[in-house]
């Protein structure tokens, strides 16, 4: 077995590989982030048989949690693989923050939050907003501090998916991506490294300031959401609020008491991130 | 060949040991840990110890989650006990849940899976009915599997419940019908002990005899060393000098005498179980289970796996006749081809 080390925000993974060229491709990408000593979760990329290590060979994602149906990957989308391993990790590890399906940026030390459905463009807009004057925080998971309620970074590599792909290899110039992806179950993938500061300062919180529920490919428009709605659906994107218990609970009414929430529509990234800015001057 | 099983049980006998790992070794010993769902006890057996701050971290979150698992087994366990209110005879905590209920060592920080339950075969049409009318569902709508469960099994098809997506297994005995050994499961819910709020637990020595035989009897071995560890808190907590006379017993009387001398005998050599010299008395495959037991690599990975294979044959070999063994593995191979 090859192996990799890496941390991400308050998790450190070990992945192992029976290829060596998933792990070449992780070291490359992450090669700025901190390598820990003894990891939170393990993770293997292994042959579904013998056979299928050097005939067409598949990639069964193992590690400390799995799902049994998770279906094994071509070895070209190897990266991929180790990504939605350490994500899976997350989802059904983490017990030492609340966490929540979503994107966060942060500016003057105050996190703006984005959640919603996949195809929402949270994860496009946080990558988005990040090269543009905001501190990336995080495009898949946001972790709620369960004592001070402070948003944790989570800045793993950014997953930008179809479109998403043109338009920020348009705005990251200088950006370091992965190699594309193709056809993979969840269409073209590349991965991009996020930006400098976001790496350097992935230890940093941020107070929570403002959430928004956005929605691509709608006129835009800009509706508020009452308390009970956003703490309904912050329940549902968060894979551990059950498990967590009354902290859990009181992590997260706390957040819906205090941070104001926004749902918005938009159609391109121009319309979102003037909407962003407004929202953000008025309410944060 | 690598037997890193070995660190976990090390880690769980003498948890100050532990000061002499590694990273590399605390690595091995939690993922292993994890791989045998024996993190949360791990947790609870290091817990005041000085242990990296890494590893603290890792502890303290498996200690919030085998809190989770203990609520949310006692809170489907009330579920069941509801839905089966209006039923006269005992309901039968077993495994995890029982050792919650009934407040035991061995209930401390273990992971708890499905809720298992035990009732009289002679009630399951009833169990079954209030079952699915309180919102639980058949997981597999299959009609040989269910033929199979209902001929053969000592329980019926798993149930899950449509709102709570949790699984309950309800037994009428102990062991599966086509194995040879006939546990006496009258008897078992007759001596069941009471707890406050209406349900029961199985009285101490069938308590231990029903994790022998699902250890021996029935598996083939995995999981093992946490089902070694359940017997080992079971035996450390409440074994008496009158206790093993009454297990030697009781177990002949449920065909199980082997097993349990097995279990406690290899609770001993694994854990330093306390337990009489008349019991430790050697056996030469004794060195073949702890090889199995302990096969794993520092991913935790099974290792040796020409004895897993041996194990797994005999597992299918001690749960049926080998005809009607190479039959249902035949219906199984056309359903899947």
């Amino acid at each position: 077995m090859h192996e990799f080390r890496v941390q991400v925000g308050p998790a450190a993974f070990r992945i192992g590989s029976q290829w060596k060229r998933p792990l070449d491709q992780l070291a490359e990408l992450y090669r700025d982030y901190p390598v820990p000593q003894i990891p939170d979760y393990s993770v293997r990329l292994e042959s579904v048989s013998l056979l299928r290590r050097f005939i067409r060979p598949s990639v069964a994602i193992n590690g400390d949690y799995m799902l049994p149906d998770a279906a094994p990957l071509p070895l070209e989308q190897g990266l991929l693989a180790a990504e939605m391993a350490m994500n899976l990790q997350m989802a059904l590890g983490w017990r030492r923050h609340v966490l929540l399906h979503a994107s966060a940026v942060e500016k003057d030390g105050k996190a703006l939050i984005m959640t919603g459905q996949s195809g929402s463009g949270k994860s496009t807009l946080a990558a988005l907003l990040g090269h543009r004057g905001w501190r990336f925080m995080g495009d898949e998971f946001v972790l709620v501090d369960l004592e001070s309620g402070d948003a944790v970074p989570f800045p793993r590599l950014i997953s930008l998916k179809n479109e998403a792909i043109g338009a920020m290899l348009a705005t990251a110039l200088d950006g370091r991506f992965g190699p594309l992806m193709p056809s993979t179950p969840k269409g073209d993938i590349r991965h991009l490294v996020p930006p400098s500061d976001a790496i350097a300062h992935m230890a940093r919180p941020a107070r929570p300031a403002l959430l928004l529920f956005p929605s691509f490919g709608f006129d835009a428009a800009v509706r508020e959401v009452g308390p009970s709605e956003v703490f309904m659906r912050l329940t549902q994107a968060s894979t551990n609020y059950v498990a967590l218990g009354e902290k859990g609970f009181s992590t997260l009414t706390r957040f819906v008491q205090t941070v104001p929430a926004r749902a918005i529509d938009y159609r391109d990234g121009i319309e979102a991130e003037a909407l962003v800015n407004q929202l953000w001057a008025e309410c944060a | 060949m690598t037997h890193n099983g070995m660190l976990l049980v090390d880690a769980l006998r003498d948890p100050a040991g532990t000061a002499r790992l590694d990273p590399a070794g605390w690595t091995a010993l939690l993922t292993i840990a994890r791989v045998e769902q024996l993190l949360g006890t791990l947790a609870r057996k290091l817990s005041g110890l000085p242990v990296p701050d890494a590893v603290a971290d890792i502890l303290e979150e498996a200690r919030i989650n085998a809190e989770y698992q203990r609520r949310s087994a006692l809170w489907e366990a009330d579920c069941a006990r509801r839905a089966l209110a209006d039923y006269a005879g005992k309901v039968v905590l077993m495994k995890g849940t029982a050792y919650v209920a009934a407040g035991l060592k061995a209930g401390e920080g273990r992971h708890i899976g499905d809720l298992d339950i035990m009732v009289a075969q002679a009630n399951l049409p009833q169990i079954e009915a209030a079952l699915l009318n309180a919102g639980w569902e058949w997981v597999k709508e299959d009609a040989y599997d269910d033929a199979y469960y209902r001929d053969h099994m000592h329980e019926l098809p798993p149930l899950i419940h449509k709102e709570r997506d949790r699984m309950i297994d309800v037994h009428h005995t102990i062991l599966p019908l086509t194995a040879r050994p006939r546990p006496d499961a009258e008897a078992m819910l007759a001596d069941a002990d009471a707890l406050a709020n209406g349900l029961y637990v199985l009285s101490p020595t069938d308590m231990l005899i029903h994790s022998a035989a699902h250890l021996f009897a029935d598996g083939e071995l995995d999981g093992g060393l946490r089902n070694l560890w359940d017997i080992h808190c079971l035996i450390d907590e409440r074994a008496d000098d009158a206790f093993w006379p009454a297990l030697a017993s009781r177990a002949a009387h449920h065909q199980l005498l082997a097993p349990a001398e097995r279990a406690v005998r290899l609770a001993h050599q694994l854990y330093g179980t306390d337990i009489p010299s008349g019991w430790r008395r050697g056996h030469w495959p004794d060195t073949y289970y702890i090889r199995r037991l302990t096969a794993r690599d520092h991913w935790g990975r099974g290792t040796h796996k020409l004895t897993r294979l041996l194990f797994y044959i005999r597992s299918h070999w001690l749960r049926m006749p080998p005809l009607m063994l190479a039959r249902h593995l035949w219906t199984k191979w056309r359903k899947s081809a």
